[in-house]
């Protein structure tokens, strides 16, 4: 019963996984719902796991219960009556297409009728409301289109359906997610000894109290903690709108990512020159000179962008895009200097490789190791990041 | 719902809930799984716990979690340093690994002998691998302890309350096991009914004007942190305590420091909503 909710809910983006369907699947086999309104709540808690998603909910719900309102007393008898499942019997073939093409309102609407008709337990036949049998309400029946009440899901039309839908939505969990872009991210960590000295160093510890004549000598050491220090620099606006989202989701995964040292991020738009932006409307501006002269070549440099500019807007003297910044210097230059101030640097490009090839990417490409943004080039580009020099 | 001899949690006397809060809880009670609580801060999630302690008449241990946390800490502790220490004076059986043993949070609930109540507060403060860490054990209700190659295994699966402030991500694997509620905002009517359990004898025109000051604030949206649950029952405990008259309520918004924790919001609110001193206009209703 109700698989097709399971789909509507996957349909309106609600991110719910078998697991938790069985869960669902396993309190309903328990009788802890009676009535439509304690299954909304019951099945939110367990399929739902952010409230980001409760509105998806409602309307996956509103669709796929549309004018259902079933009276409290048809679950409560049905549950009491259908605990276990009687052996299947088969159908003739023309029972089969009788049944085959009734649609869940019918079925709904001629459930509530029967259900005036009828006032006992019910098992086999092909009308009442009971276990085993060919009516379409009750369980363990064969009906092809009947309403499960209550019972353990035998239908092989159901199952079949779920392998060929679960794998089309595996994609779903492809896509790149903050939490994905943190783990890649976590691989930034070079650990050296700082802070107070708060951890047993064990082997001290044994070599001390043996020189000791086995009088115990506690040696203490400082705990590993990361030393990164990151610099993110962005390209925004222009042709890296398509990929703001993306972009935001690996900033906010390095903004919140707690291990690193320092870290610090500015935005820029197509090339770097002779200042960099501490917003996106890159108002706040910083001199590059500035960062070159205050940061030290330690920090890991990750540029984002596509690279893809007009060639004079990195080779020429006053070829920024924006008329009023009249750069004197080439953003070429300027991003030469970067990498050869930074020993640790990487360019990620929100686009796929094969369309580098073009004659700026070509030329930063030269100056910065340059990776795709997704999980593997990140992981990739954190791995170049890590490299001893 | 049936009840099934399952523990039927329907709230504790000091301590109000709504239904769907309710179910969750019993049935995450019932099939044994954690119940992950979210909500705005001060709308009672970590306090649930301590009325379903109540409620249902069990222990309750609490697990609150640092930044500096690690799911280990939950399970078992090796004191090897006390052991070390130990065997210098030779007063101690040091042989026996077991008394140097000592079992977490998470670890306490599975041994003890009465089903307990365990409340983890607050996961989204630990570090982003905490909660994979734990779901192994969360999930089989046992770990293994090599040093003196026990198993732990719960005698009865806990009570398993979870809260999040949501924060950071949590990781898929660990939602899906969890049963998951998020606590809305009371609407006013379900807020009388809480605040009354906190003061029974309050005076309606009182808790009326208050009320009616207190969603007014919480209607403007340049807060950066909005009055909540608890900090109404604050500011009534210090209004009564005060013996303000209920007609100056909404006119002088008194003791406004105990509904008001950030200084900007402070600010804000005085200079955006109270009148200059002598004036009577007060509050501006939207």
């Amino acid at each position: 019963m109700f698989t097709d909710f399971f789909y509507t809910l996957r349909e309106r983006k609600v991110p719910v996984s078998f697991t938790e369907w069985m869960t669902l699947m396993e309190a309903l086999a328990k009788g802890y719902i009676t009535n439509l309104d304690e299954f909304y709540f019951l099945a939110r808690a367990i399929l739902v796991k952010s409230e980001a998603y409760y509105d998806h909910y409602d309307i996956a719900f509103q669709e796929y219960f549309n004018g259902v309102e079933t009276p409290a007393e048809i679950s409560e008898q049905m549950l009491d009556w259908l605990k276990d499942p009687l052996n299947r019997m088969t159908l003739t073939e023309e029972e089969q297409a009788l049944f085959d093409n009734m649609d869940f309102d019918d079925l709904l609407k001629e459930l509530e009728k029967r259900l005036q008709e009828q006032n006992g337990q019910h098992d086999g036949g092909s009308y009442w409301i009971g276990r085993g049998g060919t009516s379409p309400f009750g369980h363990s029946g064969y009906h092809p289109a009947g309403i499960r009440i209550g019972g353990e899901s035998r239908g092989r039309h159901a199952i079949q359906i779920a392998q060929e839908r679960r794998f089309r939505n595996y994609r779903n969990d492809l896509t790149l997610d903050v939490r994905q872009i943190k783990m890649a991210l976590k691989g930034l960590r070079q650990l050296s000894r700082i802070g107070p000295e708060d951890e047993l160093d064990l082997e001290e510890t044994i070599e001390a109290t043996a020189k000791n004549a086995g009088e115990i000598e506690l040696m203490w050491r400082q705990s590993r903690k990361n030393a990164v220090k990151v610099l993110l620099l962005m390209d925004v606006g222009g042709s890296m709108e398509p990929f703001a989202l993306l972009c935001s989701q690996l900033f906010s995964a390095a903004h919140s990512s707690n291990h690193f040292k320092d870290f610090q991020y500015y935005y820029f738009h197509n090339c770097i020159y002779d200042n960099l932006y501490q917003d996106i409307e890159r108002q706040e501006a910083i001199s590059t000179d500035h960062l070159l002269c205050t940061l030290e070549p330690d920090y890991k440099v990750l540029l984002v962008g596509d690279a893809k500019m007009s060639p004079y807007e990195l080779m020429e003297k006053y070829g920024a895009i924006n008329y009023y910044e009249r750069n004197e210097i080439p953003g070429i230059v300027w991003l030469k200097q970067i990498a050869e101030h930074f020993t640790h640097r990487v360019w990620l490009s929100p686009e796929n490789s094969c369309y580098w090839i073009h004659p700026t990417v070509q030329m930063i490409g030269k100056l910065f190791p340059m990776f795709p943004l997704t999980l593997d080039g990140l992981g990739q580009a954190v791995r170049k990041l890590v490299v001893k020099k | 719902m049936k009840n099934d001899g399952f523990d039927q949690f329907k709230g504790s006397s000091d301590y109000v809930t709504s239904e769907p809060l309710r179910n969750a809880v019993n049935v995450s009670i019932a099939l044994g799984r954690p119940l992950l609580i979210r909500g705005e801060p001060g709308t009672g999630k970590t306090l649930l716990a301590h009325s379903i302690a109540r409620g249902l008449e069990k222990k309750l241990s609490i697990w609150n979690i640092k930044s500096t946390t690690k799911a280990q800490e939950g399970l078992y502790v090796y004191d090897t340093v006390q052991r070390l220490n130990d065997s210098r004076f030779g007063d101690r059986e040091v042989s026996d690994i077991k008394h140097y043993i000592k079992l977490g949070k998470l670890g306490q609930a599975f041994a003890s002998p009465e089903q307990v109540v365990l409340l983890i507060d607050e996961v989204d403060k630990a570090d982003i691998e905490f909660p994979n860490d734990l779901l192994n054990e969360l999930d089989e209700m046992s770990f293994y302890i090599p040093e003196t190659d026990e198993t732990i295994t719960a005698i009865h699966r806990p009570i398993a309350v979870i809260t999040s402030n949501a924060e950071k991500e949590l990781p898929d694997a660990f939602l899906r096991r969890c049963i998951f509620h998020y606590i809305e905002f009371p609407v006013p009517e379900l807020m009388e009914e809480i605040v009354r359990v906190h003061f029974p004898d309050i005076k309606n025109n009182l808790l009326r004007e208050a009320m009616k000051t207190f969603y007014s604030l919480r209607e403007i949206d340049e807060f950066r942190k909005k009055p909540s649950t608890s900090e109404l029952i604050d500011w009534l405990r210090a209004l009564i305590a005060g013996g303000i008259p209920h007609e100056n309520i909404a006119k002088e918004v008194p003791f406004i420091g105990t509904l008001l924790k950030k200084e900007t919001d402070y600010d804000y609110f005085l200079s955006n909503y109270m009148a200059r001193k002598g004036d009577t206009f007060g509050i501006r209703r939207r």
